[in-house]
């Protein structure tokens, strides 16, 4: 007996066993239609309704086979497209599902063993499994690198650099089996003609189609770090070092003390009393500021225009009239020009007068304090002019490699005595020479001494903490003159010079910014200059009464111990002042 | 007086060996003052035998006829073991163990670290001192002398390697405005006990760029010092010497020099770097030369000998100061001197020499300061060419036997 479709659903099917249940079509409402594919002996249409509803949502869960079996199983249902109309429901949406499914996988299929680029071109590369991985960093899981065989032993420098110029092992492999292109070499095959990114020593190179050039400039200049405007005020929200009120005191003071010093320097050489002088007019900031963030370990190479860090680290009024007048009592025996400051107590590096010589004493210096592990770094400073010699760009490739804890500081003050930054380089400044070289680099206020301090701070920081040479550019003015040799309204307007010295003057901004805090005051600054301006008369006076050294200064530390030829030279010398001596002068002692 | 020097002079000759050695083993590691060294001297009996040669030189069959072309080392009693090596080899030995004595010491060169130098003189140092200490730079000369003179005044001893001496000219700013003048200009605040040393010379077909003669160009540098080293024996003590030194030293070595082979002595010693070396005492002439000249000198005494003269040889050594001491001393003696250089012509270490000998010791020369030194031409590449751009021993032979008429 053969039960109609709308029998009670407490049907048997046990009862009705029929292995072989073959509905004919036109006897529908006779016809014995299961929903199963195992007919009477398969599941109830209740029980189906749940398998295949449940079947339906759990191939959502990436378990696209499920509605294959939905399909298969329930295979009477998709058939007969009146049948069983809650089953048919998942069962078509399975089928729909499972369809979808065996598109892409076909797709994914076809397109490995066609070509991916063919097919898909540029973006075919972003989309493999291998440069997927190798972007996110997984590559080389467990397979040894072949790079530099050095890279095994540099056990002393404490930070290795990353493994660099390693590739893929797998896709190398591939890449000489090009050839052979089979559909189960899934994820590994590379179009050997058609090479999207080439591994060269030091990473790997992306190619591109066009001609592009870089271009020689960006458009916008590299913004500058300033934290005091043009008025002195802080500006909102900027970040800097906090510097104590002792600090900043200090660090005023000191700027009055060099201007102070400079002028009267100046003038000295004018009327004559002294033989040369080169000022640091304008560039205070740069000078006491960067010190100030510095710590008496750190060695300073400088170029000739930064007195002001001797100045704070201690040097003396005295002294530095010591040195300018190169009486007995200077360091370096008289025999140096004025301004050519050196103290190894204070780690400052005697300043030699050729332009950007001190930049690979300085990796050097830093390369010395790396191997001893000290907790400082040099410092060394030099001007716009000074990054066209080729030892700047030397020591910064030097310094970068050797990975030396060494700040470059750029005084980028507009002028090399007559030569402006327009006729000296052609990129934006400074700056962005640094980038060439894999050097850190920022661009600072000259003139914000707040700026100044809080960017050394940081760079000193950086630079011991990660052992990498940093780049300053502090952008300022060279108020005076190169030096008492030159008169640079030759070749500047006055006018310009008067605008930085009253606009942008670095003394003014921080002093507002100082009496805004209530640090200092009218009475303070007149207290200041007038004991300033005493004791550097008083220096003066005692320099240029003290003695000069001895004749035999001239011929000693040329080397530790005179040869005989320079004591031959000596009594040469001794003899000659003897039979002339009115031609002697009578403040050198013989 | 004048007995009393050529009495002295008539020591030296017969203690001239033991002197040698008495640098070698006596002299304190880091005295290299001159006036220690002159108390040495004995001031023994006259010498009436040596005076008045005359016009001609006739053999003198009364002295002993030397037959040994170069000095015998048998005098050295002390040293009775030793080992054999090369000459890059003593170097290198020489730089290991001023390395282990002194941690301050460094390399900083061109492929000096794993690869282990061009002449591989700093083999083996980067594997056991570390890639710090044995540094090797990028191709900048300048840039890395001045580093070594940066480390230099922060304490550390460089030791610079120029892949070949020509290659320092672009040291040059370096050299002469940093290394030479600061320990001057800081008033002795600061020292520079660098070594910058080197091949150089006239190679074999280098080519004109790679065959420099550097001493010429520094000799005038003031603050500096500047030895030759030419046989294994002081290669190593001089390098020892020099990186022992405040003073900044250039060690000039030769290119075709390193494969030298010597015994040397096992235990520790250095060489002084102001003194000269006699290499063959004798009667006749003073031969003044250095480096490699040494050995075509040593090859015309041969020569010299069969013919039957007695050449004094002295290799000088130090390229700056000159020790005229000895080579005083040796003109006192033979009151001829001829120079043979590598040198160029002009304003070469020859021609120093040769103004230094005629300013102190004019009386007591005979002849003319003769001085044999190579074309001022750049070095041609042709090896035929190259062969006689370089002082050959038959030239050497000739001017001796011209200047002894």
């Amino acid at each position: 007996m053969e039960a109609s479709r709308n029998d009670d659903p407490n049907l048997n099917p046990i009862r009705n066993r029929n292995p072989n249940p073959t509905p004919a079509p036109n006897l529908i409402s006779s016809a014995q239609v299961w929903p199963t594919i195992d007919g009477p002996l398969g599941l109830t249409e209740e029980a189906s309704v749940d398998y295949a509803r449940r079947f339906y949502k759990f191939g959502f869960a990436l378990l696209p086979w499920l509605w294959f079996v939905n399909c298969f199983y329930f295979w009477p249902v998709l058939r007969h497209s009146r049948a069983f109309p809650q089953i048919r429901n998942y069962v078509v949406r399975s089928a729909i599902g499972f369809s979808v499914f065996t598109a892409l996988l076909s797709a994914w299929a076809l397109t490995f063993s066609i070509g991916g680029e063919q097919l898909f071109g540029p973006v075919y590369d972003k989309l493999v499994m291998y440069n997927v991985a190798d972007r996110l960093g997984l590559q080389n899981l467990g397979f040894s690198s072949r790079s530099h065989v050095t890279r095994h032993i540099r056990q002393n420098l404490p930070h290795d650099p990353p493994l660099r110029g390693s590739q893929n092992p797998i896709r190398r492999f591939c890449n000489t089996m090009a050839e052979q292109e089979t559909l189960s070499s899934f994820g590994q095959h590379e179009d050997a003609s058609n090479h999207q990114v080439m591994d060269f020593p030091g990473g790997k190179v992306a190619f591109t189609p066009e001609i592009r050039f870089i271009s020689e400039s960006d458009k916008e200049r590299v913004p500058c770090y300033r934290v005091l405007d043009d008025n002195g005020q802080l500006i909102t929200n900027s970040q800097f070092v906090q510097v104590s009120e002792e600090v900043a005191v200090k660090i005023y003071s000191d700027m009055v003390t060099l201007q102070i010093m400079d002028n009267i320097f100046y003038e000295a050489q004018r009327q004559g009393r002294l033989s040369f002088y080169a000022t640091a007019i304008g560039e205070e900031a740069i000078n006491i500021a960067s010190a100030a963030a510095l710590t008496p370990q750190d060695v300073i190479f400088p170029q000739y225009r930064e007195p002001g860090v001797l100045l704070w680290r201690g040097f003396t009024l005295q002294e530095f009239a010591n040195q300018c007048f190169g009486n007995k009592s200077d360091y370096g025996k008289g025999r140096q020009m004025p301004v050519h400051y050196g103290s190894n107590k204070l780690n400052y590096f005697t300043v030699s007068a050729t332009i950007a010589t001190q930049l690979p004493n300085a990796v050097g210096a830093a390369y010395s304090l790396k191997m001893d592990r000290k907790d400082a770094c040099a410092v060394t400073y030099f001007g716009d002019g000074g990054t066209s010699e080729g030892d700047f760009h030397a020591a910064l490739n030097f310094a970068a490699v050797m990975e030396a804890p060494v700040l470059f500081i750029c005084r980028n003050n507009g002028w090399a005595i007559s030569t402006p930054t327009s006729d000296q380089f052609r990129s934006d400044g400074v700056v962005v020479k640094g980038r060439a070289y894999g050097i850190r680099s920022i661009r600072v206020d000259g003139n914000d001494a707040l700026a100044m301090y809080s960017a050394v701070h940081t760079a000193r920081e950086m630079a011991i903490r990660e052992q990498r040479p940093i780049l300053i550019e502090a952008l300022t003015y060279r108020v005076g003159h190169h030096s008492t040799s030159d008169d640079s309204t030759r070749y500047r307007s006055s006018d310009e010079i008067e605008w930085w010295n009253k606009a942008r003057n670095p003394l003014s901004r921080f002093r507002t910014w100082i009496e805004s805090n209530g640090w200092w005051s009218d009475e303070a600054e007149s207290d200041l200059r007038s004991r300033i301006k005493k004791e550097m008369l008083e220096a003066l006076r005692v320099a240029e009464k003290t003695e000069k050294p001895n004749l035999k200064n001239m011929f000693s530390d040329v080397y530790d111990v005179p040869p005989s030829n320079l004591m031959e030279q000596e009594l040469l010398v001794r003899q000659t002042v003897n039979s002339h001596p009115q031609d002697y002068p009578s403040d050198v002692p013989l | 007086m004048s007995s009393i020097i050529h009495g002295a002079g008539a020591a030296t000759t017969t203690l001239s060996t033991f002197n040698s050695i008495d640098s070698k083993i006596l002299v304190a590691p880091s005295r290299t003052n001159l006036s220690v060294r002159s108390q040495r001297y004995i001031v023994a009996g006259s010498d009436a035998s040596k005076k008045n040669f005359g016009s001609g030189l006739r053999v003198r069959h009364s002295q002993k006829l030397i037959p040994n072309a170069v000095a015998t080392k048998e005098a050295d009693t002390s040293v009775s073991t030793g080992h054999e090596l090369l000459l890059f080899e003593a170097l290198q030995e020489g730089l290991e163990e001023e390395m282990d004595r002194d941690p301050h010491v460094c390399v900083m060169g061109e492929d000096v670290g794993h690869y282990g130098g061009s002449y591989k003189v700093t083999k083996g140092l980067a594997d056991k001192f570390g890639d710090l200490r044995v540094l090797d730079t990028p191709i900048c000369e300048n840039a890395f002398t001045g580093m070594g003179i940066g480390a230099a005044m922060t304490g550390l001893r460089p030791v610079i390697e120029g892949m070949n001496m020509g290659f320092l000219l672009l040291a040059f700013n370096q050299i002469s405005n940093n290394c030479g003048m600061l320990h001057y200009t800081s008033g002795g605040q600061f020292t520079i006990p660098v070594v910058i040393r080197g091949p150089g010379g006239v190679g074999r077909q280098l080519g004109a760029e790679h065959s420099q003669r550097l001493e010429s160009y520094f000799q005038s540098i003031p603050g500096i010092q500047m030895v030759a080293c030419s046989t294994p024996y002081n290669a190593k003590g001089l390098m020892k010497a020099a990186i022992r030194s405040e003073n900044p030293v250039i060690l000039f070595e030769h290119v075709l020099l390193y494969n030298l082979k010597e015994k040397i002595p096992d235990e520790d010693y250095i060489c002084n770097l102001e003194e000269a070396e006699m290499v063959r005492p004798g009667e006749h002439i003073t031969i003044l030369t250095y480096s490699r000249m040494r050995y075509h000198v040593m090859q015309a005494a041969k020569t010299l000998v069969n013919k039957g003269y007695d050449p004094e040889v002295i290799d000088i050594r130090s390229l700056k100061p000159f020790d005229l001491h000895t080579i005083g001393n040796s003109v006192k003696k033979t009151h001829r001197v001829l120079i043979v250089e590598e040198c160029m012509r002009t304003g070469g270490i020859g021609a120093s020499l040769t103004a230094a000998i005629n300013e102190n010791f004019h009386d007591y020369l005979d002849a003319p300061v003769m001085c044999l030194s190579s074309q001022d031409v750049p070095t041609p590449y042709a090896g035929t060419l190259e062969e006689w751009t370089v002082v050959q021993p038959a030239q050497i032979v000739t001017a001796v036997e011209q200047l002894c008429q």
